[in-house]
């Protein structure tokens, strides 16, 4: 099942409204900014792949840092080549939105943040990512000694059986405590 | 199959390929996280292969066995929602479901259905509520272009719209609306009147005969002149009693509860507001003014979409880690400090602090004289040349604005002595700057500002501090003070997006929220004094306004309680004697120890689980390792899996094997030959 041409029909919009945390605005609004992204042709077509670096053009993702982690978390094509349906857009933007839980929010936090996708947070993802946050350039990062020192200051609050990695409970716990997350964690359109 | 970190071993590499972890309770525990409950009721589990959900197949459903299937078909179900997986996964729970409900009584039936139903109407209602709330689209827009940190300062504003406008209502409708109705109702109203006093005339600065047109505007804003005779302010409401058909309405009775009412609600609503900021102040660790964790991990906001503020936003991140890391260096350094050090920078401070005390109280002293000289001046009625005359008038004001120049300037220079880590400073210099509000910063005028978050607060926290105090001389000040706020809001939306560029200093949504709502519950507590001074103790006006026939604006109260019944008398006098109160504190305070040694208690617990838990992983790892050891051990034994490699695990070596007689198998059938480490 999938969208068809350039309308949603009401029993798939009540099915969305009951699947994800997006009232039936958002979902239309979503679905509208999708069909905006189509080509003439593709518009026709049930269940369009829209490739990554059409999503990317999105104005709510063109200037994240993470686009590309976002887009290959939310992506379930087997290439894994970052390309969104429009059911993994409305994935997405529940997990975005305002009325998601936490546990979901930290879960694809999580999933976004482990960049070599081995589930957990080890050292090398935990120093792309500050490095994803601070630039890429060379005056942006900070230096060797600097990072060592944050990554063990960040290991010493979330790593809780000293393993030397931040698995997902250890991750949730930590956003549990940390009262930004859940108003950063959001894209509305 | 999956890894499951809990069980990554530095030294002997991945553990691969190992079914006992899929099966370990915590693990399973772990994917879908839900609470087990025994609901009682025998569900079909249908075993369904369900095809990988995504390509990073760690995270699909994918391997899941039958035996958590069972476990699950046993649990409350959570809204499907809930679930970390895609749209196409939910729907495939959601048949599910619908299968398995099928086979329920219909009863059971009935009730998932009208559950379902409520949530979708609650679902609704919030998006209803939602799109009402005042300001959205606007806040939207500036925490797309800024971020979370002045968006708190927005929502500070809103909050200050609602409470103005809630206490208006209640001042409107106990205090004018009787005075509005009672000619339409038929009441028949009784008014003031103290005779024999030689005040009890006021006739006012209303300008008789011709007017010229621009004495009514000057009258409009600064609130003399006509407006003084209307329901902006006490004096209109010369009224003792409204005679009703069926009661009486006793409005000076009426005027002074709803003044102490409007008090109390705004520190309730401000208490409830601030409860959650405060709880997570609390539990947060005191040493830290920000966690690494929560800079790093909640550190970007999503929702920002302008190009710029991206840059910003990095600068200002990795200028707060590096101030951060500087920070613990620093104290470090601190906690080496000799004690000879110590007691210098202790003595200083002191001395500092002293100083600082001084410079306040003098400033103060200053005002004081000034206000107390320039109304003398006045009234001695000296006409000195023109200058001298305006410097007298407005001799206060001067000094006022003076003291608000110099007290910043000083205080800055002063912290750089006192050696306080940076984020204390700030706070430290905020709280100095509350007794001292100013608008200081002159060199910023020209180019871009930066949204200077504490001086707009201090202004709409000194406003609305005002507004509190002056609501009792002037009922409709808050309905003023709402409209004020509104155009407010307005005016610094388009000065920010059009002047301003986002703060290279971060400040933090969470804590500012709950230190804007401290800045406001010290404005209320300083608002409380004069109005409770000017209610108990100042002589009500023997000309105008509700309290001509009382002394005092208090002693509506104690005259409208002797005029209760008798009971209900005893019962409020021994409610407010001495030894209720006495008794009420004590037993508060009984309370208040209560709870912090709780706190104290659960902290202590919370450290022993988290050593627990640390050591628990510890031994599942060792555990572990001891089981596959035991596991190779015996299948390079068995003849059939002579391809298994050998893999050396040089940590867990020989000198715990020997306590290791059987080996512990969870799902493979024993081997063939015994085992023998």
């Amino acid at each position: 099942m999938g969208t068809t041409a350039s309308q949603l029909g009401k029993d798939l919009l009540s099915e969305y409204q009951e699947l994800t945390f997006l009232t039936k605005q958002e979902i239309l609004l979503a679905h509208k900014r999708f069909t905006e992204l189509l080509t003439k042709d593709e518009k026709d077509l049930p269940n369009t792949r829209v490739p990554a670096e059409r999503i990317l053009t999105l104005p709510e993702l063109k200037s994240n840092p993470f686009r590309k982690r976002i887009c290959h978390v939310f992506s379930t094509s087997e290439q894994k080549d970052g390309s969104l349906t429009f059911e993994d857009f409305l994935d997405l933007l529940s997990a975005f939105s305002d009325s998601a839980t936490l546990e979901i929010k930290s879960h694809y936090a999580f999933r976004i943040f482990d960049f070599d996708d081995d589930g957990t947070l080890d050292c090398g993802d935990l120093e792309k990512l500050v490095n994803c946050l601070t630039g890429e350039t060379d005056e942006t990062r900070l230096t060797t000694e600097e990072m060592r020192q944050l990554i063990n200051n960040i290991l010493e609050e979330s790593d809780i059986d000293k393993d030397g990695t931040v698995n997902l409970s250890e991750f949730q716990h930590v956003i549990s405590r940390s009262p930004d997350f859940v108003s950063s964690f959001k894209i509305v359109l | 199959m999956e890894v499951d970190s809990v069980f990554y071993t530095d030294h002997s590499g991945r553990v691969h390929n190992n079914p006992l972890l899929d099966q370990l309770p915590s693990y399973q525990s772990l994917l879908y996280r839900r609470k087990s409950s025994n609901s009682g009721t025998k569900r079909r589990s249908s075993s369904r292969g369900r095809s990988g959900s995504s390509g990073s197949g760690k995270w699909g459903v994918s391997t899941v066995s039958r035996r958590e299937e069972k476990q699950k078909s046993q649990t409350v179900q959570r809204p499907i929602r809930e679930l970390p997986t895609t749209v196409a996964e939910k729907r495939r729970h959601v048949t599910q479901r619908l299968e398995e409900a099928r086979e329920l009584s219909s009863l059971r039936q009935l009730r998932q259905s009208t559950r379902r139903h409520l949530r979708r109407l609650r679902d609704d209602a919030q998006a209803w509520l939602s799109w009402l709330k005042l300001w959205r689209g606007d806040i939207r827009l500036i925490e797309g272009m800024f971020g979370t940190g002045i968006l708190s300062y927005f929502s500070f504003l809103r909050f200050l719209v609602m409470l103005n406008l809630i206490i208006f209502v209640l001042m409107f409708s106990f205090v004018m609306l009787p005075l509005i109705i009672a000619p339409h109702v038929s009441g028949n109203i009784t008014y003031t009147q103290k005779v024999g006093s030689v005040c009890s005339e006021y006739s006012g600065t209303a300008r008789r005969g011709l007017v010229n047109f621009h004495e009514h505007i000057t009258d409009l804003l600064s609130g003399g002149g006509f407006l003084e005779r209307t329901y902006l302010f006490y004096g209109y409401y010369k009224v003792d009693k409204i005679h009703f058909p069926k009661a009486t309405y006793n409005l000076p009775l009426a005027y002074l509860l709803v003044t102490i009412a409007y008090l109390f609600l705004s520190l309730i609503w401000i208490v409830k507001r601030s409860a959650t900021g405060f709880k997570r102040n609390l539990i947060q660790d005191e040493d830290r003014f920000q966690s690494f964790c929560n800079k790093i991990f909640a550190g970007w906001d999503f929702c920002i979409t302008n190009e710029n503020a991206v840059r910003l936003k990095r600068s200002s991140l990795l200028y707060e880690l590096r101030t951060d890391l500087e920070e613990e260096r620093i104290k470090q350094k601190i906690a080496d400090r000799t004690r000879k050090e110590r007691c210098r920078i202790y003595l200083i401070r002191l001395i500092l602090n002293l100083f600082v005390i001084g410079v306040l109280a003098a400033c103060f002293y200053s005002i004081y004289s000034a206000t107390i000289f320039s109304q003398k001046v006045q009234m001695d009625n000296i006409k000195e040349n023109f200058i001298v005359d305006l410097i007298y008038e407005y001799l206060p004001s001067i000094v006022i604005t003076l003291a608000n120049f110099v007290t910043p300037l000083l205080f800055s220079v002063i912290i750089n002595y006192e050696d306080y880590s940076p984020a204390f400073e700030i706070r430290f210099t905020l709280m100095r700057l509350i007794v001292n509000y100013c608008d200081c910063g002159l060199a910023k005028w020209w180019g871009q500002q930066e949204f200077a978050i504490p001086q707009n607060v201090l202004e709409i926290v000194y406003g609305q501090t005002i507004c509190w105090i002056g609501t009792f001389y002037s009922p409709m000040l808050p309905a003023i003070c709402t409209m004020k706020y509104f155009f407010i809001f307005y005016i610094k939306k388009v000065s920010l997006i059009n002047n301003c560029r986002p703060a290279t200093r971060p400040f933090r949504a969470s804590s500012s929220n709950f230190f804007f709502l401290a800045v406001l519950l010290i404005g209320l507590a300083l608002a409380c004094v004069p109005v409770t001074f000017s209610m108990a103790q100042i002589n009500s006006s023997h000309a105008c306004g509700p309290f001509v026939n009382y002394n005092t604006s208090w002693e509506v109260l104690p005259t409208a309680v002797s005029e209760l019944p008798d009971r209900i008398q005893k019962l409020l006098l021994a409610l407010s004697s001495e030894a209720f109160a006495v008794s009420f504190f004590v037993v508060t305070c009984l309370a208040m120890f209560y709870v912090i040694a709780l706190a104290g208690a659960h902290k202590r617990v919370i450290n022993q689980l988290r050593e627990q838990l640390a050591m628990e992983g510890r031994d599942k790892r060792f555990l572990i390792q001891k089981l596959c050891q035991a596991q190779r051990l015996s299948a390079i034994k068995s003849p059939v899996s002579k391809s298994q490699p050998r893999r050396s695990s040089p940590s867990y070596h020989t000198s715990f094997s020997n306590n290791f007689n059987e080996a512990v198998f969870l799902a493979h059938s024993p081997p063939a030959s015994s085992t023998h480490v």
